[in-house]
């Protein structure tokens, strides 16, 4: 791979991690279980369809076809999407949805404030407007999973649940291929691996508080930077992209 | 090649009037997030930034800048979104800071946007100017807003969140 596909594949990644995210978070539009919760995940799912599209729309660029960001968000199929597979997992309940945004924002907050001083000065200044959003997520999935901890047997069930579930898919945010170590080398992206000791650290202060034990390091799944996805993704994208493929260039 | 027909400060002064179209007592100018106008031999070139990367008002503010500019007569225009330097609150001026807070909303208190994760400030009632205040939900009616209460008038408020 030349350092341009490299880059190409990179934005992808990242902007895929993002619309994938904001597509689940908006599930819960009119659903959540109090209108305060809609109004967040809502916001949240703003924060990354906004990142998405700058994401994006800097592939196209750097790709050099003329593809924008819908192009990408809606013609790509399944294998050639790079999200994190723990992003394309079904909602489930709130406390399952609370430990995912705390497992992600904490590895991005970590991550992005280390892409703050990419040598790409587009990653740059997309990280810098992007981590004040992630400090936003990060304390409140942090301060639910510890209310819902420390609540009743029934919440803190659900939320010991929800983390043993989510653990194995947490592994796969700390893994560097050869695009990425090549990309690493030029300090165009962070090196992921590094971070998982701050990563575990951050989220077991959290668990702890919340009381619920933190599972072992075992089997962990692995496959989206190839285009290797869950049964949950191809769903995903025939609701998505449904308008693109069915009306092809339709516009508002 | 254009000819230039207005200089920079001419068209910022022009520009100077577009509000924001969530919060219509401030104008996008004293927001912070109109950064810059470059005259180039294609034409006028604005320079914007979005508060949030996700704020839906961008489009409406682009075709604003287009219709107000061509209203008196300056073009071509171009709007150039950039993301760097990122906006923070700390760019809104005082004027707009106290608009806000006749309209209702709490301003963003200063340098807020450097704290912690889990630190927080104490947000003055925009109506009584109490500090006895509690918050009700981080999140708001827009991406940049949360919503207290105050103890003292018993008045619920938007407080604008730092960034």
């Amino acid at each position: 791979m030349t350092e341009q596909q490299s880059l190409f594949n990179y934005c992808l990644r990242l902007g895929d991690d993002a619309l994938v995210q904001s597509y689940r978070l908006s599930e819960w539009c009119s659903s959540a279980p109090i209108l305060e919760e809609d109004l967040a995940l809502t916001n949240f799912a703003l924060d990354m369809i906004g990142r998405a599209q700058a994401l994006l729309s800097y592939a196209g660029t750097i790709e050099g076809k003329g593809r924008t960001d819908d192009d990408l968000a809606y013609k790509r199929g399944e294998r050639q999407f790079y999200n994190h597979l723990i992003t394309e997992l079904p909602n489930g309940d709130f406390a399952f949805t609370i430990a995912r945004i705390l497992f992600i924002s904490a590895f991005e907050y970590s991550y992005y404030n280390a892409l703050q001083h990419s040598s790409d000065a587009t990653l740059a200044a997309i990280a810098a407007k992007t981590i004040k959003e992630i400090k936003y997520h990060l304390s409140h999935a942090s301060e639910w999973a510890i209310r819902l901890g420390n609540g009743t047997d029934e919440s803190h069930g659900r939320l010991q649940r929800a983390i043993n579930s989510l653990w194995m898919y947490t592994g796969e945010l700390f893994e560097a291929d050869e695009v990425e170590a090549s990309l690493a080398k030029v300090n165009i992206c962070p090196d992921a691996p590094q971070l998982r000791t701050n990563w575990k650290h951050q989220v077991e202060s959290v668990l702890n508080e919340a009381t619920v034990t933190i599972p072992k390091d075992e089997y962990m799944q692995t496959g989206s930077r190839l285009g290797i996805h869950t049964e949950y993704l191809g769903h995903i994208l025939s609701e998505m992209q449904y308008l693109q493929r069915a009306y092809p260039e339709a516009t508002w | 090649m254009v000819k230039s027909t207005h200089s920079k400060d001419e068209v910022l002064e022009i520009l100077s009037v577009i509000p924001d179209p969530e919060i219509p007592v401030v104008s996008i100018r004293e927001m912070g997030m109109l950064r810059d106008v470059l005259i180039t031999d294609e034409g006028y070139e604005v320079i914007l930034t979005p508060t949030y990367t996700g704020c839906p008002a961008m489009g409406i503010i682009e075709q604003d800048i287009k219709m107000t500019l061509d209203s008196k007569h300056v073009f071509p225009v171009k709007v150039k979104l950039v993301f760097d330097p990122a906006w923070t609150t700390d760019w809104m001026s005082s004027v707009a800071k106290r608009k806000l807070r006749e309209y209702g909303i709490a301003p963003p208190v200063h340098s807020s946007c450097n704290l912690g994760v889990f630190e927080y400030n104490i947000i003055q009632c925009p109506q009584c100017n109490s500090s006895d205040t509690v918050l009700l939900s981080r999140f708001g009616s827009t991406a940049c807003k949360s919503l207290y209460k105050c103890n003292s008038c018993k008045e619920p408020f938007e407080y604008f969140k730092c960034h």
